[in-house]
């Protein structure tokens, strides 16, 4: 199972939690404190990052 | 990625003003979560909130919002059920909000049974404000007003709310988003007073002062030390103690909720002119 990550950058603050709680390290928080997909290939779709993201920044959908 | 849960959201608004990694956004995507699990509309359901970060909620909850006076959310959720009892209320407070400005409202509200759902965002702290000490801050927890560490006990608003009469109390953690989404999906269920503890982090005012670590170690926090209730019973003593604490359903019974209790009144007195 892969995921399709959607990131609304202008909602994300840079708090990391997603990249934290990211079982396979798919997510960092860029320089300018914002998320971005490091590592698409590993994402499994689990969405345990769109699950806690106090912003509502990210999403993730099960690649079709 | 269409999401649901966004139509509820007024988009006009987001990003909320709330620090990097505070825990109430967390929780307030739950309540979203479970007005539409319950299948409440934008037009049935009022969202009523007091003071404090908890409470700017409502100003991002695209709903008929009322946005009231310092400890006051329950008064004023109460007036508006009393006025059209078909309308679903929906109080967002705080610690502080509830538990030290709004005491004596909530206690009452509890005990008159009014069919409200309060969920109650427990960040621990007056976070707004800068970070004085709450009636929830543990014992022993540093604030800009408890440099040493706070002298008083701090108080468990669930068995203060159970006590008190509540119908229904439950307690969740921003960590554990699904369980606090189905405590507040079976809150606004319960006909009469429902409470719902959301403990989330504060990391500027709380975290930072106890050495918490980031926002994500906040909520590891909570994934360790909180124990579901059917396991918690099973503990023994000795091991229910440091910072370990139970979340789950606590309490559900029924009872007269005030709203029928004032209907019969009304009727005793001759009925009101229609």
């Amino acid at each position: 199972m892969k995921g399709v990550i959607t990131i609304k950058e202008p909602r994300c603050k840079g708090c990391g939690i997603c990249a934290a709680f990211c079982p396979k390290k798919v997510l960092a928080v860029s320089e300018l404190s914002k998320i971005f997909v490091q590592n698409p290939e590993a994402c499994i779709a689990c969405g345990q990052c769109e699950m806690r993201c106090p912003d509502y920044a990210i999403f993730v959908d099960k690649e079709e | 990625m269409e999401r649901s849960f966004e139509t509820y959201f007024r988009q006009n608004r987001l990003p909320h003003l709330w620090c990097p990694g505070c825990g109430n956004g967390i929780a307030m995507k739950a309540i979203v979560q479970a007005i539409e699990k319950e299948g409440l509309t934008q037009d049935n359901t009022v969202i009523v909130s007091g003071i404090g970060c908890s409470s700017r909620a409502s100003g991002y909850m695209d709903f008929d919002t009322l946005h009231t006076a310092h400890g006051r959310a329950i008064p004023f959720a109460t007036g508006v059920k009393l006025a059209n009892p078909e309308l679903n209320v929906i109080v967002i407070t705080g610690d502080g909000d509830c538990t030290a400005i709004g005491g004596n409202h909530f206690i009452h509200g509890c005990r008159r049974n009014v069919d409200l759902t309060v969920v109650l965002f427990d960040n621990n702290i007056y976070g707004m404000t800068g970070g004085q000490a709450s009636p929830m801050t543990p014992t022993g927890k540093k604030a800009t007003t408890a440099p040493y560490g706070a002298v008083d006990r701090p108080f468990n608003a669930c068995d203060l709310a159970g006590a008190a009469g509540a119908t229904y109390v439950a307690r969740s953690t921003a960590f554990h988003v699904k369980h606090l989404a189905d405590m507040i999906a079976g809150g606004i269920r319960n006909k009469g007073f429902s409470f719902i503890e959301a403990i989330v982090q504060c990391p500027t005012a709380y975290g930072r002062k106890n050495k918490m670590g980031d926002p994500a170690r906040m909520m590891a926090w909570m994934r360790d030390n909180a124990v579901m209730k059917a396991a918690w019973d099973k503990l023994p003593e000795e091991e229910k103690h440091g910072e370990k604490f139970p979340i789950g359903l606590f309490k559900q019974e029924e009872g007269v909720t005030y709203d029928v209790a004032y209907e019969k009144v009304i009727e005793i007195a001759g009925g009101a002119k229609k």
